[in-house]
């Protein structure tokens, strides 16, 4: 099995998602907590934001539908999965997300009904792209195995 | 040669509490304390925390999310520092939030920092080394 080139593979997936504005810097910096103590602390934290903005995603749907208008509650909700896409350094989901609450600010129903759907499916494609990449990774195994001189 | 003066003290690493109502968050500065080798408990709630705080006598550091649902981090920080028993314990603010007011506020209730989300290990590196020195 050949360890290092599935790393080059992961790590090039990885240029790309920077590269197209998935992610940015902080995502970085959670990968860089990653260590022998906890050595899948970044796959961790990458399950743990998908668990919770898929919930957070169910609630701005019920709530854009029970509480029309109520752009204070919706503003609320998107206020959390924007925090969480900053924590990780989900780039493109946060402006998603960041647009949705300027609507809501202007008290434009339209406009947040649209961007919540870019907010899906920023979420989506996100996800996707980094469970493959995840998958690589745990394809390559454990970083000692990639620096194993002269194999 | 204070050997064991300086065992004790090196031996019982820092106990910080972090307070966030958000498990991404919470999972991000833990993993970003314990990297600084300090002892963290993560709990989701100023209630969480004050009752943490009634039971473990030894939290050498808090640091709390301003927005968080029933308690904010501000009136966390009150209590602690209404407290005569937890008045002591530095207490540090994070926020996603960069609102001038809420940090001015904070500060004057006595919070040791307000650090801006998300929050950087060099941040709170730097942190830790002034207040828990």
């Amino acid at each position: 099995m050949d360890y290092s080139n599935l790393r080059r593979q992961a790590a090039s997936m990885k240029k790309s998602l920077f590269d197209q504005g998935y992610l940015d810097e902080q995502f970085c910096q959670v990968e860089d907590l990653q260590d022998e103590a906890s050595p899948n602390f970044a796959e961790e934290v990458i399950t743990l934001f998908f668990k919770d903005s898929a919930r957070l995603i169910s609630n701005i749907e019920q709530a854009l539908e029970k509480y029309p208008k109520d752009f204070n509650k919706w503003d609320a909700y998107m206020q959390q999965l924007k925090g969480s896409c900053s924590s990780i350094g989900a780039s493109r989901m946060k402006s998603e997300c960041m647009s949705f609450r300027e609507f809501c600010g202007q008290g434009n129903v339209e406009g947040c009904m649209k961007s919540f759907q870019k907010v899906k499916r920023e979420h989506g494609v996100l996800r996707q792209k980094l469970e493959a990449y995840f998958q690589l990774l745990r394809q390559a195994g454990p970083a000692g195995a990639a620096t194993r001189p002269g194999m | 040669m204070g050997l064991g003066g300086e065992g004790s003290a090196a031996a019982a690493a820092p106990h910080v509490l972090a307070v966030d109502d958000s498990s991404v968050d919470r999972a991000v500065i833990a993993g970003i304390l314990r990297r600084s080798q300090f002892r963290v408990t993560a709990v989701d709630s100023g209630k969480r925390a004050l009752e943490l705080l009634g039971s473990e006598p030894n939290v050498s550091m808090i640091i709390t999310d301003y927005c968080m649902p029933e308690m904010t981090g501000y009136e966390l920080l009150k209590k602690v520092k209404e407290s005569s028993r937890l008045k002591e314990i530095p207490v540090v603010i994070m926020s996603s939030e960069n609102v001038p007011t809420r940090i001015n506020r904070c500060l004057e209730e006595g919070a040791e920092d307000f650090l801006l989300k998300p929050v950087h290990p060099a941040d709170v590196s730097r942190l830790c080394s002034r207040v828990l020195r």
